[in-house]
């Protein structure tokens, strides 16, 4: 289909534009600026604000650029007396109500009143009338309110319907005393309502925990990734003196487009946690831990590390990351184990199944690109607490389903997802199973396929109902995918969950993919942070021990980096089996009371912002960062930590000058590595015991996310584990 | 008297003096529902009911006077989707209270007009969106009408045995002055806050739930009925060219005897005073606001001279609007007047748009400045800034409302402004009385 196409005049220069396109827009895309506050590129149309008026030659009244569309032979003036007499007319109306409070508005110098004030307003008011003032609301602990301030674009309020897909904010009264609000004072609670922050243009809706922290001018802006899931949102982390003061999202249109979520933009704020440890600690005989010289302090993790490995071989010393650890990290964690004589290595603390980890792909994905989730025509999700797991992909598939896409789920129970969902399947863990196989029974049938062999147990108990065969249909057409969330790979029957999703797939020709928990999932598999396979995805000769067994059964040593599997993980008595090691070494940027209980050497490492890195994401995205805060104290970067362990542990080749030096030396060794597929030598049964299964709140799954207080304190924070019994 | 006596009432209160004219056996006795009889037994072609009533000449009476055939033929009628007609009984503009009678004493000619209506553009659902204030005796009378068609088997599905569905609702708004205008009434009858829309798109093409949907006036659906019946030639030939048929003039203000006149179109401005008793206490008249409080004054030697149609109304600056005529003598203070005009569009501004919200709060403010006596001859033009800077610059009608009553005021009355700015709020018409004191009338 070819786009139609008007000949329009800007300000006296020919343009072509899309027929129907609003007059914002072909301006923007050609250069000429015109003032806004309501209009929003993500948003619904308002035109509320009228301060886009420009004039049409023909048009008796200046014309709202946002709101009127383009048509042939269409004259736009954006720079004529009549549009900015218009324009500043405006201008005066917004700030006759507005309060003079710049010098203490957190907005201050980052104000779109503010900006365009300067442009089409007045240096003295004609207004000598008293100013409103409005009542503040409590909105929760994340967005600060200075109602006087706010202009009524409501930008807010359309993020609510469109976006978030549940109104919480709205308009109440009319003329002047028109306010936004949550009507019944409530918390705002959606997992992307910090947005709502960005969309202001005013100082209206403010950052809380940022609340005169700092100013907008004062701080410098460095891209950041975000370390809390794997879709790997833009980030810009504002410093100032070295200090990460806020998070606020760095557009991106094929993977944030301009938004993040909650824990993005308020998670930082547990690198200011009181236990951050600044030195380097190191427990004596006695038991006793004292800070220590960072040369005494990796002499005693380099021998603490040796002791443990020492001819022992498979036996030898354990190594747990965090997903959210670099993929430099998480390689060099890996070459560490490796000099030692161990692939006692995993990320994976929370996965309970790990029978089927040959038949893993090399790095897990969704299976296609983020931004072509949009275009989804169905997607069958099992196991995943969506919106909790990856808020932006959530917020993606809420947008293929407002398009008709058939979304469908197959959870232990029916999680609001404030988009259409064709299908439910409700099955608690052991049911999981069966309603699975049912969909793939419904799938196999269309096909006139007979049961595969392997599956041919699990199948045989089978019994497609309407939904199971609904699901298997909507499958069958466009662009479609199926995907294995949290709660799966959490599943203690994963192996058989996969299979038959694989085989699923197979016969409806769907994606296969999987939600990864940790921003670097991805990256660590490529970095050999996985038990079974070498860096590059080099399948081992012999498998290391997987995070379970080596939280099951004591090793001799640990080396834990940037992870605290206690609470990382979903192994019970996981304390006690670290106590009962001889040696327990932690690379971390935090000293929690648990940690001191089992560690011995305790080496200071910098956390999300303050090192250099790459991350992974879950369409396979490679994304390096620059370290842009002061990591606190004497606190290194855990690559140059692992580098200098390395040299210590008189291992090759550990040179690096650079992250990079690590990143390039890995990306070279994935992109010589042969494209083999892995072949699965799991045989699928029926389990005879599955285990409960555990959904955690969305702001604890990393270390960071637990020491952000503000985030704590939102319902969601609040909010505890919800466990399924099987 | 006597010139006019046999010209009043001829369309939308006929029955008006006739014993319960509010009941389907009195509208019958003149006539009623024949029309629409007539087009279900004929199934006459839409094409020729919507030409009828573009001959006929008949305006919208809410105040923006757009030709109702021509209205009515943008409507997608072939379209396959569901389409609305809603009547807007949403009477609100100061002054004005034809609707309230319609709905009292003739609410069957509303309901005819609205069947006959819906056939000519395929709407099979209409909705009456009343007033909240109404709900005393309007609401109910015409509640009570729409069960006797009901009854009497003049709406609903297949009418009459002809194919024709029709179904008419009531709806009573929550009393927003906003809501009169039809982008605001259509999202408050879709349960949302009354807010006008941007346009385009317009209602034809996205209504009512995003369907094709025509609102009217209610007094401008009340008269199809009597054009079907006596045809579109005799109703344009009540009023001069332009200016179709009769309009209910709903004179208030000083004057002996106020109320409804529905006369043609073109009656001279004396005459209807003349009708109205004439100024009352013996006193002269100043100044008429002839079309509801927001279109422009007049005074009222202009007006004397002034027939009252759409294009004589016009030429002096001033329209028809919704024809409520608001006659004052000449003991009233105009900018006082103003004062309370200006109160009244600061509390019914939706909110929506910066000019109109912050705007009409201003020039309420100023003016109870000039009134307190705190004012500059600056303010003057501050006044008149402001409401130029909210005229053309807002979503719906409201703002130019707002900003229509300042120009026309201060064009005609500055003098009586400037006296009081500079005496300390003490107002022209008298210049005694303390200041702030209420002027006695």
């Amino acid at each position: 289909m070819s786009a139609e196409f008007v000949n329009v005049e800007v300000n006296g220069v020919a343009v072509r534009a899309p027929k129907g396109e609003m007059i914002i827009r072909v301006t923007d895309a050609h250069g000429a600026y015109i003032p806004r506050f309501c209009y929003h590129d993500k948003l619904p149309i308002a035109a509320n604000c009228r301060m886009c008026l420009v004039e049409v030659e023909k048009a008796p009244k200046p014309l709202p650029a946002c709101a009127t569309p383009v048509t042939e032979g269409m004259k736009i003036h954006t720079r004529s007396p009549k549009a900015i007499a218009a324009q500043k007319a405006t201008m005066e109306f917004l700030l006759i109500n507005h309060p003079l409070d710049c010098p203490i508005c957190d907005q201050g110098g980052e104000c779109e009143l503010q900006d365009l004030a300067v442009g089409f307003g007045r240096d003295i008011s004609r207004y000598q009338e008293r100013k409103r003032v409005v009542k503040d609301q409590s909105l929760g602990p994340l967005v600060s309110t200075d109602m006087t301030r706010c202009i009524h674009c409501t930008r807010c309020v359309r993020f609510g319907q469109e976006i978030a897909g549940i109104q919480e904010l709205g308009t109440t009264g009319r003329g002047e005393n028109m306010q936004i609000g949550t009507f019944i004072e409530r918390s705002v609670d959606h997992e992307l309502s910090g947005n709502i922050i960005d969309l202001c243009p005013v100082g209206a809706l403010n950052s809380k925990p940022f609340r005169f922290q700092a100013r907008a001018w004062e701080m410098t802006q460095h891209p950041l990734v975000s370390p809390h899931d794997g879709v790997g949102s833009r980030l810009y982390g504002h410093v100032l003196r070295g200090r990460l003061m806020r998070v606020v999202p760095q557009p991106c249109e094929e993977i944030n487009e301009t938004w993040i979520s909650d824990r993005d933009r308020f998670g930082y704020e547990g690198l200011a946690s009181a236990d951050r440890l600044t030195v380097p600690r190191v427990r004596a005989s006695n038991g006793q831990w004292h800070d220590a010289d960072w040369d005494s302090a990796l002499d005693a993790m380099a021998k603490g590390l040796r002791a443990a490995s020492a001819g022992r071989g498979a036996a030898g010393a354990g190594f747990m990351a965090h997903a959210s650890c670099t993929l430099e990290e998480l390689y060099l964690l890996g070459r560490v184990a490796e000099g030692l004589g161990s692939s006692n290595i995993d990320h994976r603390l929370r996965q309970r199944d790990f029978r089927d980890q040959g038949g893993d792909p090399a790095a897990p994905t969704i299976g296609l690109a983020i931004a072509d989730v949009d275009g989804l025509d169905g997607v069958f999700i099992v196991g995943s607490n969506l919106r909790a797991e990856l808020p932006l992909l959530a917020h993606r598939v809420r947008k293929a389903a407002r398009r008709g896409a058939a979304v469908s789920f197959l959870n232990p129970r029916s999680y609001e997802c404030l988009f259409p969902v064709a299908h439910v399947l409700l099955a608690n863990p052991a049911r999981m199973l069966t309603e699975l196989a049912a969909v793939l029974a419904a799938a196999l049938e269309a096909a006139g396929a007979g049961a595969p062999a392997a599956l041919e147990q699990l199948l045989a108990n089978a019994r497609p109902a309407a939904a199971h065969r609904a699901i298997a249909a909507a499958l069958g057409k466009g662009k479609r995918a199926i995907w294995l969330g949290a709660l799966a790979l959490r599943h203690s029957a994963y192996g058989e969950l996969r299979a038959l999703a694989r085989e699923l797939a197979r016969v409806t020709g769907a994606t296969l993919g999987e939600l990864a928990e940790g921003a670097n999932a991805a990256g660590a598999y490529l970095a050999g942070c996985v038990p079974h396979r070498a860096p590059a995805g080099t399948a081992r000769a012999s498998y290391g021990r997987n995070a379970r067994e080596m939280l099951e059964e004591p090793l001799p040593g640990y080396l834990l980096l940037g992870v605290e599997p206690w609470a990382d993980g979903l192994q019970p008595h996981t304390l006690a089996t670290l106590e009962r090691a001889r040696f327990v070494g932690a690379i971390t940027p935090f000293a929690s009371p648990a940690m001191l209980q089992v560690a011995h050497v305790l080496l200071p490492a910098a956390a999300f912002a303050e090192t250099s890195g790459t991350y992974v994401n879950l369409e396979g995205r490679w994304q390096s960062f620059a370290g842009a805060a002061r990591a606190p104290g004497s606190a290194r970067p855990a690559w140059k930590i692992l580098r200098v362990l390395g040299n210590l542990l008189d291992l090759a080749g550990f040179d690096y000058q650079s992250s990079d030096m690590v990143r390039d030396e890995l990306r070279a060794a994935v992109e010589r590595a042969p494209r083999v597929g892995y072949e699965s030598r799991f045989a699928p049964a029926r389990p005879d015991l599955v285990e409960a299964l555990r959904d955690l709140s969305m702001y604890r799954v990393d270390p960071v996310l637990r020491r952000a207080p503000s985030l704590q304190q939102t319902r969601a924070g609040q909010a505890g584990d919800v466990e399924f019994p099987s | 008297m006597g010139a006019w006596d046999d010209k009043r009432n001829l369309v939308c209160l006929e029955p008006i003096g006739m014993a319960h004219s509010w009941s389907l056996e009195t509208y019958q006795r003149i006539g009623g529902y024949d029309a629409w009889k007539k087009v279900l037994a004929e199934l006459t072609p839409r094409e020729q009911i919507i030409d009828a009533v573009k001959s006929s000449g008949l305006r919208g009476r809410g105040g923006a006077a757009f030709p109702m055939g021509v209205k009515w033929s943008f409507m997608p009628r072939n379209a396959p989707m569901q389409k609305y007609l809603v009547c807007n009984s949403d009477e609100s503009e100061p002054g004005t209270c034809h609707d309230r009678d319609i709905l009292r004493f003739n609410p069957h000619a509303l309901i005819e007009g609205m069947a006959i209506g819906g056939y000519a553009m395929n709407a099979t659902v209409g909705y009456n969106y009343i007033r909240g204030e109404f709900l005393g005796e309007p609401v109910p009378r015409f509640e009570a009408a729409v069960k006797e068609a009901y009854a009497a088997g003049l709406l609903g599905k297949n009418i009459r045995g002809s194919g024709v569905d029709f179904d008419l609702h009531t709806f009573v708004g929550a009393g927003a002055y906003i809501c009169g205008e039809e982008t605001a009434l259509l999202d408050s009858l879709e349960g949302k806050q009354g807010k006008p829309r941007f346009k385009p798109p317009f209602p034809a093409a996205f209504g009512l739930y995003g369907a094709p949907t025509t609102i009217n006036n209610c007094q401008s659906i009340a008269s199809v009925p009597t054009i079907m019946r006596k045809g579109p030639q005799w109703f344009a030939a009540l009023g001069p060219a332009n200016s179709g048929g009769t309009n209910i003039f709903s004179v208030s203000g000083h004057v002996n005897n106020p109320g409804n006149f529905e006369l043609p179109l073109g009656v001279p401005f004396a005459d209807l005073l003349d009708m109205a008793g004439g100024i009352w206490k013996a006193r002269h008249i100043k100044a008429v606001i002839p079309g509801g409080s927001s279109v422009p004054v007049v005074p009222g030697e202009t007006m004397m001279k002034v027939n009252m149609d759409y294009d004589s109304l016009k030429a002096i600056g001033s329209s028809v609007g919704s024809a409520a005529v608001i006659v004052m003598d000449e003991t009233t203070c105009m900018v006082r007047t103003l004062e309370r005009l200006s109160r009244f569009y600061m509390s019914e501004s939706c909110g929506q748009c910066t000019p109109c919200r912050e705007g009409t709060g201003w020039l309420n403010r100023t003016l109870q400045r000039i009134l307190a006596g705190q004012a500059t001859r600056e303010h003057l033009g501050l006044l008149l800034d402001v409401a130029n800077r909210i005229e053309g610059h807002t979503i719906c009608a409201l703002g130019d409302a707002a900003a229509w009553p300042v120009q026309s005021f201060l064009k005609h009355y500055r003098h009586e402004f400037e006296f009081m700015v500079d005496h300390g709020g003490r107002s022209i018409v008298a210049p005694d009385a303390p200041r702030g004191a209420q002027v006695a009338a």
